[in-house]
């Protein structure tokens, strides 16, 4: 048992090292990220009134991640099965000694490791609050731990339904489109759509998907376990249906 | 070390491969034979763990390839139809990551790379990125794949499709240098590669086998009551394929 986990591991690292060198294979790595940390700087800045607010917080800058990222994230995760599947080297990828869940966790670590460098390099942001006045930095700890799980779940989205085409670029809209559905769950927008017919406890079990309404706490440092463990699950049970899929779609 | 039995794989209540049973033990090269569509890749698929099968069983080295499917793909080689590889990496890269997830390490590692890059002969490419590789390249690099861990089984699917003719001399040399420490399969649509390096040959048609075939002391092939002279295999296959197409 001991062996099978050893083994299962080695692949996966393997797999993670491979996915992760590959975002950097192309200029694609480098485009993201530059145009990543400039939408997320004119989010924050312009959009957002960081030094209007007079306020030494990064509560504009992480506001704006769950749109961010709702974009951004389909980008890293559309090539992750749709790629293999289009050349043919899921086949090569799945008769070597690796566990489904095994490659499914390797391919989606790589592409979160790959987001939280992204994320990591908007530390100038941080600084420049920090030099301005005196932030609470536990607070943007924690508003950088939550964002980077809410990351993840995009990713996981996006993961999964990278599996279920052989085009990068449907994998692309689905994930925008899927993402848009759990990003407002909790607005007006769609509770109003259910608030008509709808019992109170599936307008409150919508609501309670809403990432927007989850991250919001999480904006202003507060991590409760709560949205940790919804975001954690949530990922989790996305991966699981990622390794379903690879499993349906071998034979077509 | 491949047993084969009863293997059975329906699409949708289409049967592309409907009972098929083989065994090949160490040093026999076993040909796949037959049209295309005939199943000849699904039953690979199966072999290799790539397609769980709809029943029957394959065993490789004893081991049930559904039943503990991780340790049966440590002892199999495979080049899928077509030699698949990640067009981004260089040859030399995609070698170091199939040596990862198979865990070689150290001096093992640097011998089984070593031997496998020389064996395939693509020490000049080792830095190119397989995109621009050659046909030819590309599937040595697919075949370096298969055969870096010195897998007891090797399961070629095509493997000298689309290369030309001194390629195709030097895989076959490549196979048969191999043969004798391994149980082989490789399916082709060229007869006459059967009767350079095959030990035995299986026709497959619609999913089943059809004839399975041994060379002859003096010369030439039989299957079944079927006899085929030296060079005159297409007679033969002709003969039982068409029947079952018709």
């Amino acid at each position: 048992m001991i062996g099978f986990f050893r083994h299962a591991f080695v692949g996966t690292c393997a797999i993670f090292a491979r996915e992760f060198r590959a975002y950097f294979a192309t200029p694609v790595a480098y485009v993201f990220i530059v145009v990543f940390l400039a939408v997320s700087g004119l989010f924050t800045f312009y959009l957002g009134n960081l030094f209007d607010r007079g306020q030494a917080d990064l509560r504009p800058f992480f506001s704006f991640h769950p749109w961010l990222y709702l974009v951004f994230m389909p980008a890293i995760s559309m090539r992750l099965w749709a790629e293999e599947r289009r050349s043919g080297t899921l086949e090569l990828l799945m008769t070597l000694p690796v566990g489904l869940l095994g490659a499914v966790l390797g391919k989606f670590l790589a592409a979160w490791a790959f987001a939280g460098m992204a994320l990591a390099l908007t530390f100038p942001t941080w600084l420049t609050v920090a030099y301005l006045g005196d932030p609470d930095h536990g607070a943007i700890i924690a508003g950088y731990l939550g964002s980077l799980l809410m990351a993840g779940s995009y990713l996981a989205i996006g993961a999964c339904l990278s599996a279920a085409t052989k085009n990068q670029v449907v994998a692309f809209i689905a994930a925008v489109a899927v993402g848009f559905v759990f990003t407002v769950a909790g607005a007006p927008l769609v509770l109003d759509a259910l608030s008509a017919w709808a019992p109170r406890v599936l307008i409150d079990a919508v609501a309670s998907f809403s990432f927007l309404v989850r991250f919001q706490a999480i904006a202003t440092g507060v991590l409760d376990a709560r949205d940790l463990v919804f975001f954690v699950s949530f990922a989790a049970t996305w991966l699981f249906a990622n390794a379903v899929l690879v499993e349906i779609k071998k034979s077509g | 070390m491949i047993e084969i039995e009863a293997l059975v794989k329906r699409f949708d209540g289409f049967a592309a491969v409907d009972g098929v049973s083989l065994t090949v033990g160490r040093g026999a090269v076993l040909g796949f034979l037959g049209p295309n569509g005939a199943g000849k890749s699904t039953t690979m698929k199966m072999i290799a763990g790539f397609l769980a099968p709809t029943s029957g069983t394959a065993r490789v080295c004893g081991i049930d390839v559904t039943a503990d499917p991780l340790e049966a793909k440590r002892r199999i080689g495979y080049l899928p139809e077509g030699a698949p590889a990640y067009p981004d990496m260089t040859a030399g890269d995609f070698l170091e990551f199939i040596a990862d997830v198979r865990g070689l390490k150290g001096a093992e590692r640097r011998k089984c790379l070593a031997d496998a890059i020389e064996r395939v002969e693509i020490g000049p490419v080792l830095e190119q990125s397989i995109e621009t590789l050659s046909k030819g390249f590309k599937r040595r690099v697919g075949l370096a794949q298969a055969i870096l861990h010195d897998p007891p089984v090797l399961i070629l699917d095509e493997p000298t499709d689309g290369l030309d003719p001194n390629q195709k001399h030097h895989v076959r040399q490549l196979i048969r240098a191999m043969a004798p420490a391994k149980a082989i399969v490789i399916s082709t649509h060229i007869l006459e590669e059967v009767e350079a390096i095959c030990t035995r040959a299986a026709i497959i048609a619609r999913g089943r086998v059809v004839a399975d075939g041994e060379p002859l002391a003096g010369g030439g092939w039989r299957f079944g009551n079927l006899r085929a002279e030296p060079g005159r295999l297409e007679g033969v296959f002709r003969a039982l394929t068409a029947e079952t197409q018709a």
